[in-house]
């Protein structure tokens, strides 16, 4: 292949995964700028979204669209149900304590591995594809799935803009996460609130998972790296900017997609995660945000 | 301040903790020897994350890359240069001091929560180096030290690492180190500044300390506490492996901390005892050792802040250092 062909492909690739980061890193940054709390078991939310998918998918028969079709909606929900008990069990009792909830997080992040491992067990296991269909490009076969993917995605993350910005939701929100006790004073139920926004950012990972699941298999241990790559996507799009969050996961996906066609890719990595770990300390409000509080 | 008979309590107690142990060395039984001087190391692993961690309050998720940078920097040249046991020793000291000193200087320019965040990549970078020079280091599989290259001579007497007393016996010599540079560091005027940081680093910076300067200082003895224990860990079990500077390895020094007493300087041997046999017994009924850390870890934020040393000096011991 050509050395055009081989960048579109790597392209390509790398909007697939810049589609399932930005997803991903928006639930994390939702916590993390309403909340004010860093919650190390996001990769495990996404974990668990894909795990879901694929015991929801093989439990139902039929076409393999319907099972991935339920999976895409009820592995989300069961996600956030989880994320909601535990945020009421836990972080609020620790009162949100930015030292305690990474410590509780952490806990939390076991034992939802453990969890996964006990049942689900430590062989990577792929989900069907909703659909096969093959767009053929001039150089290639692209896989029509991936490519609705990306489409999925621009579909959430607006649906996402449009609830942060043009509902009262999102204005409750906005609200809490500007001044909470201001936001306290004028009578928004800030515990309900925080559980509320702790749940959706989980299950923004967990839809993210499924979505992905379909080309990458699901495995007790997959949301390390997930969770890494939303750290360095909400740290350098800014905090709580949702803007930079996507133009972030895009110039991550993308360079990462490049990055590892030609390159190994743990060299890829290493290099990508120095980078970032050094906008973090040399420019800790990120490249589009302004000044962390 | 703390009065004479306070210091003499204070001395009388961490000098009748190292002669229990060296006791210990006798009268234990071959299984809870050998998991005594593992357990001995860790803490001393433990000790150097606390410094930091409980004294300055600094919550780093990096401290495995200061453990294995010990590891590798005391296995390798032992195991490819063929370097003698104190040369590899050295080697692994060294490369700790190297690594803190040059991630102290760059992460410290960050605060909370981007201090562990910045501490994670660090060490999440150099977990991967590990792996991408898998020719030296065979990655997660790790290297092997053989027996007869852990030995020293001195003169005609030759000290087998692998023999368990010897073995014993050093990890509590270094324990012992680790635990009276740790007394003497917080008794220290050095010591107070960092307590004195972690209450309030606007107020200290404002009294005329160079907070940075004692940040940075913590930050290296921590780690080269840390890299010690790593060196210890790798001539005296001959095993050095990528697994040491896995993330776990970074989250376990904390547990042990949290647990103990975060801020004491017998809490860390508590802490790494107790969880090593809560999960050496529980392994014997689950394999789900993840969720036994992971509720611990709950439990201890929940109910248990301030662990067993940090809960008996609120209560009863307000002497404890």
């Amino acid at each position: 292949m050509a050395f055009f062909p081989h960048l579109l492909l790597a392209t390509l690739e790398g909007l697939v995964t810049s589609a399932v980061l930005a997803l991903t890193a928006l639930g994390l940054s939702l916590v993390f700028g309403v909340m004010r709390i860093v919650n190390v078991a996001h990769g495990e939310f996404f974990m668990l979204g894909a795990v879901l998918a694929w015991a929801i998918t093989t439990t139902l028969t039929g076409h393999p669209a319907f099972g991935f079709a339920v999976a895409l909606v009820v592995s989300p929900l069961i996600v956030g149900a989880i994320a909601w008990v535990s945020e009421r069990l836990v972080l609020r009792r620790v009162e949100y304590n930015p030292e305690a909830t990474i410590v509780a997080t952490i806990g939390l992040l076991y034992i939802i591995q453990q969890l996964a491992l006990t049942f689900y067990g430590p062989e990577a296991r792929p989900v069907a594809p909703p659909f096969n269909y093959r767009i053929q490009l001039p150089w290639f076969g692209y896989s029509g799935y991936k490519l609705s993917i990306i489409a999925a995605s621009a579909l959430l993350l607006l649906a996402t803009w449009f609830v942060l910005t043009r509902t009262r939701i999102g204005l409750v929100m906005r609200a809490t996460q500007y001044d909470r006790e201001t936001a306290q004073a004028f009578g928004i139920p800030v515990g309900r609130v925080y559980g509320a926004v702790f749940a959706l950012g989980a299950m923004l990972a967990a839809i993210a998972a499924v979505l992905i699941v379909p080309i990458q298999q699901a495995h007790y241990l997959m949301g390390l790296d997930p969770l890494l790559l939303s750290f360095i996507v909400v740290i350098i799009g800014g905090l709580g900017s949702l803007r930079g969050t996507v133009i972030a996961a895009l110039l991550i996906g993308v360079s990462d997609g490049i990055i590892s066609v030609f390159f190994s890719p743990t060299l890829a990595k290493i290099i990508a995660t120095l980078i970032v770990a050094m906008v973090l300390v040399f420019r800790p409000q990120g490249l589009f945000g302004t000044a962390a509080k | 301040m703390i009065g004479g008979e306070a210091t003499a309590k204070v001395y009388a107690l961490h000098v009748a903790v190292i002669a229990l142990l060296v006791a210990l060395n006798f009268v234990l039984p071959e299984y809870h020897h050998g998991v005594l001087a593992r357990v001995l190391v860790l803490a001393v692993f433990a000790m150097g994350y606390n410094l930091l961690f409980g004294y300055v309050g600094l919550l780093s998720l990096g401290h495995a890359m200061f453990f294995a940078a010990g590891l590798y920097g005391a296995g390798l040249p032992l195991y490819h240069l063929g370097w003698g046991v104190p040369a590899a020793f050295a080697g692994g000291v060294s490369a700790g001091l190297v690594m803190s000193l040059v991630i102290g200087l760059l992460a410290l320019r960050t605060s909370g929560v981007a201090f562990m965040i910045v501490t994670m990549m660090f060490a999440q970078v150099f977990y991967l180096t590990t792996l991408y020079f898998g020719e030296w280091t065979r990655g997660d599989e790790g290297l092997v030290l053989q027996q007869q290259a852990r030995r020293i001579t001195l003169g005609t007497a030759t000290l087998d690492l692998t023999n368990p007393t010897t073995r014993y016996l050093l990890a509590v010599a270094l324990f012992a180190a680790a635990l009276f540079a740790t007394l003497a560091i917080v008794r220290s005027r050095h010591g107070r500044v960092l307590v004195a940081i972690r209450e309030n680093e606007e107020r200290t910076r404002m009294l005329g300390y160079d907070t940075f300067a004692n940040k940075l200082t913590a930050v290296v003895i921590s780690g080269v506490i840390c890299a010690a224990a790593g060196a210890a860990y790798a001539l005296l079990f001959g095993y050095v492996g990528s697994t040491f500077a896995s993330v776990q390895y970074s989250i376990l020094p904390l547990l042990w901390a949290l647990l103990g007493g975060a801020a004491t300087t017998l809490g860390p041997l508590i802490g790494t005892l107790f969880m090593y046999y809560v999960i050496d017994i529980t392994s014997g009924y689950t394999s789900a050792y993840m969720l036994v850390v992971g509720a611990v870890l709950i439990l201890l934020v929940l109910y248990f802040r301030k662990g067993v040393l940090g809960t008996l000096r609120e209560r009863w011991l307000r002497w404890l250092p």
